[in-house]
């Protein structure tokens, strides 16, 4: 059975480190919504899309651990996502929905 | 979960890889879960437009409402993320104290979307109104359900690890149930901007 | 499937003496003999028995679906089925092949054989091993239950709208059969992430990635296809549970939506699931050829390599399978591309082959007449696969007998030849005996023969225009000469029944081989991998002490070793190899217990499944059964406590498995 002496978070963050992740998340948040609000012309579309990606990446690096963890991890949840990404944009294409 | 690895006494993890089972386990499965949701995302992108005669996206959407029960959940992951730093101190009492917070947080987040659902039919929006409505309750019921099954987890493992009963390493199924819902988090996050903040 | 009971050898595995104290909520099985200890077993060997044995049997129901079929074509104006119970039948025929005796039987031996393979005692999730077990059974059972209760599913194997929706297709069968496939693929996706973490993590001491075994690598293959494939027919049916049982319009034209939705869903998943069928078979032969033609096999990088780019490559192909419904020029032309592109780590595996046969000393057992007929009947498969390829070709031929000619060349010739390679093959490390050589050949020429007749002339009948799934032809249009539909039907109707044949010969082989068959030698056919080194059939901890592995083919170069003159030559024999492995045994061995709650759990779900169609409230106990099964599951230790066991042995030295 493992044990507990060895463990992820002595060299991943503080309580405090994570308090901070969430506060940069819950800003992003807030301007995120902003963008409901206030008439971002142009940049709408690719402002909401990158500060998504940010929020995502932050979560999965930050609280679950993947930037601190062993590289096998990230590999085999980043192929299922890239692949997701890639396979259902080229199905949506198909019917000409970025078009 | 199962815990079939074995530490030595300086915790290192006979496995081919050092890595724990449950955990690379876990990973595969969340990696698996992403063309799960990312299939009903599409869906409901291609149906976003097709709303008959029934209300568009933006006659319904409750902006304000969802930001607020979108922040919920986004917190619920730094109570989630505190329980599993004490679960790994062996700090029981705070363990059981940011489980419970992020239980909390999760019901209030299920019960936002019961409220948002009960509006949206009320202004006419129900199950079969619109290919919109249909794929739009199948994605964010789905991601409900997931919720609502990690809340049930978090509820059983703080029982389960009262009465003592955890099979293995304790940190180690906080962790996993950590992981879960985290990525249930994450799915929110597109879902947020996707669905809710970019109008078809 | 006559499942042979056997005595374990030297050793004897304790079990857990005093369940008493065992943590879950009923005390925990312990039985190591009878019925029981196979129902409530964790242990890879039983499982993969059981799974092998229940594909086994699915795959005699999907060839008597197939006989019929072939009845009902043999003659003009057939009577033998009416339209709808033809329709039933062809759609059942399809999909029990390919989900519940090809996967099946491939994670039957993969469980059996992986484990074994990389030198490991079981699996990384004895318990989830076991729930896979019991839901793929579950799920088959119940998608075949329709049959009793109104009719089966009706609208092809791959189900388009809108022959899926209510309207035509108004019986319970495709509410069955989208759920069975549900929980079988419950049971598929639970199996890929256990391959795949036991795969990566449970590795013997010096057994890299590239001295792994190559059906290990082919399975591996397959299970992250299997892990990324699963869930998109996961959305695509429950999407359409939702359609069929309330009142979403997701398919329905009528009500503005796009039916090629459910297309893409399908192939998306379908496309890899092709890949998933055949690549276990690849692995077989992979390992056969080289075993019976005394080398190595050739460019071994390469056959991983190419295994693995099929994988991925197989993402980027699903159109082509709707080439004919209008996806517009650009789209046709970027999957015709990528679909020839796939043929060449196809070609290149068959190279591989024939150079591992050229100058070998060949041997033509069954299992080496199995793999080389795969390799002949699956590059016929793989040509007429790649006319599909391009677009214009494929559009006149698409809805023909030409593709269930091409998919049965593929599937029949590659993917169930490779299987009954592997049968043949590996049938001594199973089961301790030798199956008949004599009656092999005959069941192997009977195939190969059957297969040729029943198949080869759905090339003509495609090209000559009979559409598949036509329920009857008459003879008024049927043609005349050489072309003629008629004598063509007639033929392949007589092939099938030589194909039967050939099949009952390999049944009759397994009841005599039980009966009095040749007690196999420890190692029968001088083979090259680890899981000859150990007895047959193996322990229940499968080796007495791990090997460190390295080399590839570790078992030939602990057998052989190079001499002066750089020539292979025998420096020990398989018993003095094992004598070695025995002299290190480990003392005491806790092996992961028995345990109720993967079969508790797993006959949750149909009642689940059966509830959502015909009583809300019988869904709700199964919802109790699963939640009962969880949490018994969830508060039981993998492994029974060390003071379970009887005699107490003291931590130090025992080895725990898993």
């Amino acid at each position: 059975m493992t044990t507990d002496t060895h463990t992820t978070t002595e060299h991943g963050m503080s309580n405090a480190g994570y308090v901070r992740i969430a506060l940069i998340l819950a800003a992003i948040t807030a301007l995120e919504v902003s963008t409901y609000y206030v008439d971002f012309g142009p940049l709408f579309m690719p402002a909401l899309m990158i500060m998504m990606a940010i929020k995502f990446v932050i979560v999965v690096s930050y609280f679950m651990h993947l930037k601190f963890d062993n590289k096998l991890f990230s590999w085999v949840f980043y192929a299922g996502l890239i692949l997701a990404i890639i396979v259902y944009i080229v199905a949506l294409s198909t019917f000409h929905f970025f078009s | 979960m199962t815990a079939n690895t074995h530490a030595d006494e300086h915790g290192a993890l006979h496995t081919s890889t050092g890595l724990s089972n449950n955990k690379l386990g876990m990973w595969l499965f969340l990696g698996s879960e992403c063309l799960l949701f990312g299939g009903l995302i599409s869906t409901y992108m291609l149906y976003r437009g097709r709303v008959g005669a029934g209300p568009r996206p933006s006659q319904v959407f409750d902006i304000p409402f969802t930001s607020v029960s979108s922040f919920v959940l986004l917190m619920s992951s730094l109570t989630m993320v505190l329980a599993v730093s004490a679960a790994h101190k062996g700090d029981d009492r705070n363990t059981y104290l940011w489980i419970t917070v992020t239980a909390l947080l999760g019901a209030t987040f299920v019960g936002g979307q019961v409220y948002e659902f009960t509006a949206f039919y009320n202004e006419g929006m129900g199950f079969t109104t619109s290919l919109f409505s249909s794929s739009f309750y199948v994605l964010t019921g789905f991601h409900g359900v997931h919720v609502t099954v990690g809340i049930i987890m978090l509820m059983s493992i703080v029982g389960i690890m009262k009465r003592s009963k955890v099979p293995g390493s304790k940190a180690e199924t906080v962790e996993m149930i950590g992981l879960y819902w985290h990525f249930v988090d994450i799915v929110w996050i597109i879902i947020f901007t996707l669905i809710y903040l970019i109008p078809a | 499937m006559a499942i042979i009971e056997r005595p374990s050898t030297t050793q004897e595995v304790v079990a857990p003496a005093t369940p008493s104290s065992s943590l879950g909520a009923l005390k925990r099985p312990v039985a190591t003999t009878g019925w029981k200890s196979w129902l409530f077993t964790v242990d890879h060997k039983k499982l993969g028995i059981m799974y092998s044995a229940a594909a086994l049997f699915f795959f005699i129901v999907g060839g008597l679906e197939a006989v019929l079929i072939r009845l009902q074509l043999a003659a003009p104006n057939g009577k033998v089925l009416n339209a709808d119970l033809y329709n039933q039948m062809f759609t059942m025929h399809a999909t029990t092949m390919v989900f519940l005796f090809v996967m099946p039987m491939a994670a039957g031996l993969a469980n059996y054989f992986i484990p074994l393979q990389i030198g490991a005692r079981d699996v990384a999730f004895p318990r989830i091993n076991a729930f896979s077990f019991w839901a793929f059974l579950f799920g088959g059972l119940f998608l075949n239950m329709s049959w009793f209760l109104g009719g089966a599913a009706d609208g092809g194997w791959f189900m388009y709208a809108p022959n899926s929706g209510p309207i035509y297709s108004p019986s319970h069968g495709i509410d069955f059969w989208i759920l069975g496939l549900q929980i079988t693929g419950i049971a598929s996706l639970a199996g890929a992430v256990n391959l795949i973490t036991t795969v990566l993590n449970m590795r013997a001491p010096g057994m890299k990635l590239m001295r792994m075994p190559i059906f290990t690598w082919m399975q591996l293959v397959v299970q992250f296809l299997l892990l990324f494939a699963v869930p998109v027919i996961t959305v695509a049916l429950f999407l359409l549970s939702f359609q069929r049982n309330f009142d979403a319009t997701f398919f329905d034209v009528a009500a503005g939506a796009d039916p090629l939705l459910w297309q893409h869903l399908f192939w998306i998943f379908g496309h890899p699931e092709v890949y998933i069928l055949i690549l276990p078979s690849f692995g077989v032969i992979s390992e056969v050829i080289p075993v019976f033609s005394r080398k190595p096999l050739f460019g071994y990088p390469f056959v991983v390599f190419s295994g693995a780019a099929i994988g991925f490559v197989g993402w980027g192909v699903w159109a082509h399978h709707m080439f004919a419904s209008g996806l517009g020029p650009v789209s046709v032309a970027v999957f015709s591309i990528a679909t020839m592109a796939i043929a060449v780590p196809t070609g290149v595996k068959v190279v591989n082959w024939t150079m591992t046969l050229w100058g070998g000393k060949l041997e033509f057992t069954a299992a080496m007449k199995f793999a080389v007929g795969l390799i002949v009947l699956f590059t016929i498969g793989g040509l007429s696969g790649v006319t599909h390829s391009v677009a214009p070709s494929d559009t006149q031929q698409t809805d023909t007998y030409y593709i269930v000619a091409h998919f049965h060349y593929v599937l029949f010739g590659g993917a169930i030849f490779g299987l009954f390679s592997g049968f043949y093959y590996w049938w001594p490390k199973v089961f301790g005996k030798m199956l008949n050589e004599k009656l092999g050949s005959w069941n192997f020429w009977m195939m190969v023969i059957g297969m040729n007749m029943t198949f080869g002339p759905m090339h003509i009948l495609g090209l000559q225009g009979q559409p598949r799934r036509m329920y009857q032809w008459t003879e008024a249009r049927a043609g005349e000469g050489f072309f003629n539909l008629g004598f063509w039907n007639a033929f392949a109707s007589v092939g099938s029944l030589v194909l039967t044949t050939g099949v009952l010969l390999f049944l009759i082989n397994i009841v005599i081989t039980a009966r009095n068959g040749k007690v196999a030698p420890l190692d029968p056919w001088n083979a090259r991998s680890l899981e000859w080194m150990t007895t047959n059939p193996p322990k229940e901890h499968n080796f007495d002490s791990i090997p460190t592995v390295s080399h590839l083919d570790e078992f030939f170069h602990r057998k052989y070793q190079e001499d002066a003159n750089g020539q292979m030559v025998q420096v020990k024999t398989a018993e003095q190899v094992m004598k070695e492995l025995e002299d290190n045994a480990d003392a005491h061995i806790h092996m992961p217990s028995p345990s109720y709650w993967p079969i508790v759990l797993a006959a949750g779900l149909p009642v689940i499944t059966f509830g959502l169609i015909y009583s809300i409230p019988i869904g709700i106990v199964g919802g109790i059964i699963v939640l009962f099964g969880a949490y018994g599951w969830s508060i039981e230790p993998g492994t029974a406590p060390d003071d379970d066991f009887d005699p107490p042995t003291t931590t130090k030295d025992v080895v725990h498995v898993g």
